[in-house]
């Protein structure tokens, strides 16, 4: 099975523990993303993922090869959901195993944090005012200057 | 640009300035072969080729003219620029540059042939850094038979005189004058760049080559605004930008081109590499993952 892939379906996290067990690690470290049910000031009723997993998923190796590469952690995966996701549903979930707890940790938060911002998945909040927006998109909308200039671009911010 | 540009002459130049530099596209010619005007043929994303010559000029010159014959002043094409009417008739392209430099005679002239339609920024920019203003004129040697390119050439003041006596004594070859003349010959950095365009044939073989076949696949917002998941389209499109920017006149894409990245063939790629037939293409939108 591939180190990132994405699920249509609901996420069983013990079945992806077990596939990182391995008798040299003594540390796992997991990640879970849930819906939250609030963004910038807006009740979000449910959410929408919607990935380019052609590259998505390329991309998404990459960045667990980087982890193990750079942190020697001995394995380490992601697996995404796409398609319609209820309030406090798992929408990510990271999974590292390691020798030890901190190479575990530090590459954990390295995979999260390079999938949000380089892996072409997109996001749709729908709002309980019954509004719905694409996440980072709608406020770098072209005939709208000032409005954002400087803004929370995933792709340039390194955050 | 790396050469100076000395405001616009209307009295002789100091020792040691050099000439301004102005542009000229020869407009006038008859497009005999071709059976249309040359000057309207539609290239790359559909602009005549009259006005892409003169956009590339205006990077290069300080004021652009076009070339026209006088029965040709009225054109609606040719009536949208800054025109120099011919004064000589049946002499060639020469007509056109010795009614420019009547008009302003302290000026160098980079003239251009309006049907170079595969001359790029890059050789016209290498022939103005290279221009030699001590000589008579600067010119290409053509990549196919040795003798300069009249017609994508610098002309300084001092040719006036030269060719004025060459058209006085029964010449009208351009291409002769120039080798008869103290020219700074360059080698074209494109050997492309210069092949005119004179036939049905040659404009077809030009045409069909900028064509392609691409297939777009639209995600998240840029789907939901151009109201599909894909489509298979014919474009002229050089580059994904070129693309980007064609199908935002077809879709009310509210997504500039700064804020998306490009996937060509399910890899990132780049905006400016350029697009070949049966790409796949994809614009990423800013990504939300998390």
């Amino acid at each position: 099975m591939s180190v990132f892939r994405f699920s249509h379906t609901p996420v069983e996290t013990r079945a992806l523990n077990a596939q990182l067990a391995d008798p040299a690690c003594g540390g796992y470290a997991s990640f879970e993303g849930w819906v939250r049910d609030s963004n910038e000031g807006q009740h979000v009723r449910h959410l929408e993922y919607e990935a380019f997993e052609a590259l998505a998923v390329r991309e998404g190796e990459r960045i667990i090869a980087e982890a193990i590469a750079r942190f020697g952690v001995a394995h380490a995966a992601c697996v995404h959901r796409v398609g319609d996701l209820k309030v406090g549903e798992l929408a990510v979930w990271v999974g590292v195993s390691a020798p030890h707890r901190d190479e575990a940790f530090r590459a954990c938060r390295y995979i999260i944090d390079e999938v949000k911002q380089r892996v072409p998945i997109w996001k749709k909040e729908h709002y309980a005012s019954g509004d719905s927006g694409w996440v980072n998109c709608e406020r770098c909308a072209a005939p709208d200057p000032g409005a954002e200039a400087a803004g929370a671009h995933a792709h340039h911010d390194r955050r | 640009m790396s050469v100076p540009i000395s405001s616009p002459a209307t009295k002789s130049a100091a020792p040691g300035t050099i000439p301004p530099l102005f542009g000229l596209v020869l407009a006038g010619g008859r497009s005999t072969r071709m059976g249309r005007d040359k000057a309207t043929l539609p290239y790359g994303d559909g602009t005549p080729q009259l006005e892409r010559a003169v956009a590339l000029l205006g990077r290069h010159a300080a004021r652009v003219y076009v070339s026209v014959r006088r029965d040709q002043a009225a054109d609606p094409l040719r009536a949208r620029f800054a025109q120099i009417q011919d004064i000589h008739e049946n002499i060639g392209p020469i007509a056109g540059l010795l009614a420019a430099q009547a008009q302003h005679p302290q000026s160098a002239w980079l003239v251009l042939a309006c049907d170079l339609p595969l001359l790029d920024d890059a050789s016209l920019a290498h022939l103005v850094s290279r221009r030699d203003a001590a000589r008579t004129a600067t010119a290409y040697r053509s990549s196919h038979d040795g003798l300069p390119e009249p017609l994508c050439a610098i002309y300084e003041p001092r040719s006036r005189e030269s060719l004025s006596a060459w058209i006085g004594a029964g010449k009208e070859c351009p291409r002769k004058f120039l080798s008869s003349a103290d020219t700074a010959l360059l080698d074209e950095p494109n050997p492309r760049a210069l092949d005119n365009i004179n036939t049905p044939t040659e404009y077809g073989a030009v045409t069909s080559a900028q064509t392609k076949r691409i297939t777009v696949q639209y995600y998240a917002l840029l789907r939901e605004q151009a109201g599909r998941r894909d489509e298979a389209l014919t474009t002229t499109a050089a580059t994904p930008r070129e693309l980007y920017a064609e199908l935002a006149g077809r879709y009310p894409f509210s997504l500039a081109a700064e804020v998306l990245r490009v996937a060509i063939n399910s890899e990132f790629g780049d905006w400016s590499a350029p697009l070949k037939d049966g790409d796949a293409v994809v614009f990423i939108p800013p990504v939300a993952g998390g």
